[in-house]
């Protein structure tokens, strides 16, 4: 095996130690990986489990139609909600509670919304003193905006018939066929 | 009329380098952390005060208010007294340091020696340690300690042969004096590396830490302390890196000698020079294994350090 000149030194006993030293020194003179908490923040990626919220679509109405698919899917059974129905027929939660003292910000509720209100964020800032504060209500889950997805509209899609918008007027549906008519 | 002023300067002396000695220890608990951090790619303790200064303040807070239990099946006297031995050992070193010319708390004629008597009086603390603590684990950890000490401590002497014989004399301040010419470093090289791994090993600093090496062998020795009996034991691994670093100045560095500045910042620049390189060594070197750190001292250091001595006596008796 022939070795070259630097292999040749490396091995002199002692040599290892001092270029240890050496290499462990150079760090002192590099950047520090730290990030100062909480001057400066680590920046997360946007589909960071983070803080659950309930959004709203284009139209400013609340998206979560209360199907219970959420609290059905959460393996701590930290969602509880209540279904009801407005005058158009659109059902939506009365109350909606995350207690997220339980909650382990798996994104299984996300994964389960068939209309994509509930979302997770990349927020994780929400220390408290008092367990009962953690318990947040719907006026505290549901926001202005439609989070991560902005183009859906789960009423436009769906085939349920609610105040103005008969059955046959969503996207990519056919309109009812008529029984009494014998033409196919 | 001279002997009261003279007397009351020696005593300004002792409370000085004594004071000096335990302040060292402080910052050292800051400098230590913050200097690993650095090299380490990451910050220190710099939340607590302007710095992370603070931190020291706290920790002292905190180890004073640690619950200070005695174990029950413990030898209650001597658990109580081995971590004052340790301190008492280190502190008393620091009798015959010189930090500037006149400035020595007590100049012996063989201030080397009592430097090696006092490093061997410092196993006995951390063997009644292990002893005490009526632990299975601590005695194994105590007695790792004692064989790596006394091992290490063979060629702690011996390295510093070749500069007494070159020096003519066991007075740390001849030492210093003689090395107006060259510093002992360079004839001496081989001497100045054997002490720092000797001195090293004897302070339980690392890589030579494992009789305290928290993952293995569950601390050691220190196991059944708590309180600030464990706090003693730190301070006094601080003040033995303060000790260590001033007496490789002094004896291979030349202590406070140097041409511009005044000699009391000559000998604190060499010492936190040196307190730099052994957070350095530990922030760089794994530890070794017991049996070869064993075999290490015995069958390469031994006799590297008898070989260093024939060579520098045979030179010594040559230039007559």
């Amino acid at each position: 095996m022939r070795l070259d000149g630097r292999e040749y030194i490396g091995r002199i006993p002692g040599v290892g130690v001092l270029q240890t030293l050496w290499n462990v020194f150079l760090h002192a003179f590099k950047p520090r990986f730290t990030v100062q908490y909480p001057e400066e923040k680590v920046p997360l990626p946007p589909r960071w489990r983070g803080r659950i919220v309930l959004t709203r679509d284009q139209a400013g109405e609340e998206r979560c139609v209360a199907c219970y698919l959420c609290s059905a899917a959460c393996p701590v059974d930290c969602i509880a909600l209540q279904a009801t129905e407005d005058e158009s027929g659109r059902r939506y939660p009365a109350w909606f509670r995350i207690n997220f003292s339980r909650c382990i910000f798996c994104g299984f509720c996300e994964e389960a919304c068939p209309t994509y209100a509930i979302q997770l964020t990349p927020d994780m800032e929400m220390s408290e003193y008092d367990r009962q504060n953690m318990v947040y209500e719907k006026e505290d889950l549901l926001i202005s905006g439609p989070g991560k997805y902005p183009d859906y509209d789960y009423w436009k899609v769906a085939g349920r018939e609610i105040g103005g918008k008969p059955k046959g007027a969503a996207e990519r549906e056919q309109p009812p066929a008529d029984l009494h008519d014998l033409r196919p | 009329m001279g002997a009261p002023t003279s007397s009351v300067i020696a005593l300004l002396i002792v409370f000085g380098v004594l004071g000096s000695a335990l302040t060292a220890a402080a910052v050292l608990i800051w400098a230590e952390r913050r200097l690993l951090a650095l090299f380490q790619d990451r910050y220190g303790p710099n939340r607590v005060g302007p710095f992370g200064l603070l931190q020291v303040v706290a920790d002292m807070i905190k180890i004073f208010t640690k619950e200070d239990w005695i174990p029950p099946f413990a030898d209650r006297v001597v658990f109580v007294l081995a971590p004052a031995v340790i301190v008492g050992s280190v502190l008393a070193s620091f009798a015959v340091l010189p930090i500037v010319p006149g400035v020595v708390v007590a100049d012996l004629n063989v201030g080397v020696l009592f430097f090696l008597a006092m490093s061997s009086l410092a196993v006995y603390g951390v063997v009644l340690a292990g002893w005490a603590s009526n632990n299975k684990y601590s005695l194994l950890g105590g007695l790792r300690a004692a064989s790596q000490m006394i091992s290490y401590e063979v060629f702690l002497g011996l390295s510093l042969m070749g500069v007494v014989a070159i020096a003519g004399s066991f007075s740390l301040v001849d030492i210093v004096e003689a090395q107006r010419g060259t510093w002992f470093v360079v004839p001496q090289f081989l001497g100045f590396v054997l002490f720092v791994v000797a001195a090293s090993a004897e302070s339980r600093r690392a890589p030579f830490d494992l009789p305290e090496a928290e993952s293995e062998l569950i601390a050691g020795f220190h196991v059944e302390y708590s309180g600030m009996k464990f706090g003693m034991f730190y301070v006094a691994e601080y003040m033995s890196l303060w000790l260590l670093s001033a007496f490789v100045t002094v004896l291979f560095f030349g202590g406070w000698l140097g041409p511009v500045l005044p000699p009391a910042a000559w000998f604190l620049l060499k010492t936190i020079f040196f307190v730099v390189f052994f957070v350095l060594v530990r922030a760089s070197l794994p530890r070794p294994r017991f049996d070869q750190l064993m075999g290490f001292a015995w069958k390469v250091m031994l006799p590297l350090a008898l070989a260093n001595l024939v060579v520098t006596g045979a030179i010594v008796l040559a230039r007559g």
